[in-house]
């Protein structure tokens, strides 16, 4: 299961990453949100693994590190706002600009200049 | 008094949300009120929290009365008292300034600066890890609205880098926590200074890596080499009273570097002793030649000022990267001047492109000032002071660090570069100011006068250069004793756990 895991973490940061480095602004978001979903994954793991588990409240043997599924809910919860932010925002750049890369224009040695 | 730390978080936090509630949300006038009232009462509490801290006396305040390491504890040292005063000096300047009318420019102004500031002195008072990137995460949310604040295309495109290069700095924050947490197995400070030194060495090598991307994300908020190129237009094309506040945020990135790194990855650590500490060095020279470069290429004041705040983070750099109770001290002393003139410079660079309409504030011939006399004062102190030159602060803050630095191999880089720079500086400053002042077209029909207010805001900020001379003995003794407790708790991380002392 540590080796699934951490295929899924490493393959979801590669797509972020890509995505992160693209020129408009839509995959750039898309990305973020892509990378914020591997780095959830990997805080949750980051409390060891366990498989049947007992919940919190019953005191098992196999009784799960608590902390970082709290760390996760709030990594959540911010980078859902973060996410918000980032699209309204280049909604408006969109507008402001005229175009959605990041940079505000657009490259010149495309098949459109300007 | 024993809530009294949790004053500059809660003051900020309550005032920004009564201002969304119907009696303040329309009415400027009662917003601009309750937020310079509430900025002063922050300034006043922490004033008490330095005076507090200059006995000596370290508090700590466990939030829901949970002990660490199980819950999030709040400190005020000396440092951290240090940090917040300076933020919340700068936050009622800031305020001044921006009640004169570039508040009515964007909604919200006033809850997004007491958010922001909110943000910021969390970020300086808390102990635990996680606790510091929520803050962090505040305080960026906040200033990513107050970047756009008026509006326009340039703001508009600075922020959107700015955004996105946050966004990526907050997930490697995460994935750097992740580590952290996953080898140290907690997120107290302290606790994590006491678990790093018991590591196993396959454990100390996943830590290393925890370290150095938390590094990398502090170097982005600092401003350090590779990663500061998101700086000068940023600062540049945000409104004046909100960049004022920006003066710290790099700050934020350096007091991080030297709280986690100083304290969990410092002379005691180990396999991971000194973390990062010859990154920082080498970063930190060129961050001096990269900002030098910049400031004489700057187009605009807002631009230069934008290079003298990298400027003065790779001179912070230089002085942290040491880690001697000497240039920690120098860095704390260097650290407050450079606040206060950078955001005084913004302050100013913005009266300039208020007066002269068309050109702005950039450095070419235009109209000439409505108050040439009374901007030029300000503008000679606050040049003075970034400079480096007596009588006023910078002169001292360069001086202590040049001399904090011991070995002669470290001297033969670091001098050179530091005075390069301050000759950099006259040239930038004596052709910037002989171009506004001076080489004008025709006379102002003094109708674009600016504010008494800005003038009152500025002047607060630029009277801390020859204050800050003046009382240079008692302010580096502070810092002094500042930089040997921050040994202290290197040496002996448990007097910083408060009650719940567990191994």
């Amino acid at each position: 299961m540590e080796m699934l895991i951490s295929l899924i973490i490493g393959l979801l940061t590669a797509v972020g990453v890509f995505l992160v480095l693209r020129g408009r602004t839509f995959p750039v978001v898309l990305g973020l949100t892509v990378l914020s979903y591997a780095v959830n994954l990997f805080i949750f793991s980051a409390g060891r693994l366990v498989i049947d588990g007992a919940a919190v409240l019953n005191s098992g043997l196999n009784t799960p590190d608590p902390i970082p599924q709290a760390l996760v809910l709030t990594a959540i919860v911010i980078g859902f706002a973060m996410t918000a932010f980032a699209i309204i925002l280049a909604i408006r750049a969109r507008a402001d600009l005229g175009n959605d890369h990041v940079d505000g224009r657009l490259q010149t040695d495309g098949e459109k200049s300007k | 008094m024993s809530h009294l730390i949790t004053l500059p978080i809660f003051i900020p936090l309550i005032v920004a949300i009564f201002q969304l509630f119907p009696f303040f949300e329309k009415q400027i006038e009662r917003q601009r009120f309750l937020s310079i009232a509430g900025a002063s009462l922050t300034v006043f509490v922490s004033v008490l929290l330095v005076m507090n801290a200059a006995n000596g006396q370290v508090t700590l305040y466990a939030l829901g009365n949970w002990d660490a390491p199980y819950g999030i504890q709040l400190m005020a040292d000396r440092l951290s008292s240090l940090m917040v005063l300076l933020t919340s000096i700068l936050l009622l300047a800031a305020l001044i300034y921006a009640s004169a009318g570039d508040d009515k420019t964007g909604r919200y102004f006033y809850p997004l600066m007491m958010f922001q500031a909110m943000g910021i002195n969390g970020a300086f008072l808390t102990t635990d890890i996680f606790n510091l990137f929520v803050f962090f995460e505040i305080l960026l949310i906040a200033s990513y609205s107050l970047l756009i604040h008026g509006g326009g295309k340039h703001k508009t495109s600075a922020a959107v880098h700015y955004v996105m290069l946050n966004l990526v700095g907050s997930v490697i924050f995460l994935f750097a926590l992740g580590i952290i947490y996953g080898t140290l197995g907690t997120l107290n400070m302290a606790h994590m200074a006491m678990r790093v030194r018991e590591l196993s060495p396959d454990q100390a090598q996943l830590a290393q890596i925890g370290g150095l991307m938390l590094l990398s994300v502090f170097a982005l908020k600092a401003a350090m080499l590779p990663l500061q190129f998101w700086l000068p237009r940023t600062y540049a094309s945000a409104a004046g009273p909100v960049v004022a506040l920006f003066a710290i945020m790099t700050k934020v990135g350096v007091y991080s570097i030297l709280r986690i790194h100083g304290l969990v990855f410092g002379d005691h650590a180990g396999t991971l002793q000194d973390l990062g500490q010859d990154w920082i060095w080498v970063l930190s020279l060129l961050t001096l030649v990269i900002a030098t470069l910049g400031v004489l290429s700057s187009p605009s004041l807002k631009r230069l000022a934008a290079h003298l705040v990298i400027l003065s983070v790779g001179t912070l750099l230089i002085a942290v990267s040491f880690g001697t109770e000497r240039s920690i001290a120098a860095a704390l002393y260097y650290a407050a001047h450079s606040t206060f003139a950078g955001a005084a410079l913004f302050l100013i660079g913005d009266i300039v492109a208020e007066q002269r309409v068309r050109s702005f504030d950039r450095i070419v011939a235009g109209r000439a000032l409505a108050q040439p006399f009374a901007i030029g004062i300000l503008f000679f102190v606050v040049a003075i002071t970034l400079i480096g030159m007596p009588p006023m602060s910078g002169f001292i803050g360069k001086l202590l660090v040049m001399q904090s630095i011991d070995s002669n191999a470290h001297l033969i880089w670091a001098w050179p570069l530091l005075l390069i720079s301050s000759l950099a500086s006259i040239v930038a400053f004596s052709r910037s100011g002989s171009t506004l002042f001076w080489r004008t077209t025709g006379k102002s029909d003094g109708t674009n006068a600016s504010a008494r207010r800005k003038f009152v805001a500025v002047w607060l900020l630029v009277l801390a250069a020859p204050l800050m001379s003046i009382f240079a003995g008692p302010i580096t003794e502070y810092t002094e004793a500042t930089a040997q407790q921050l040994t202290q708790f290197e040496k002996d991380p448990t007097q910083i756990m408060g009650k719940g002392v567990i191994r």
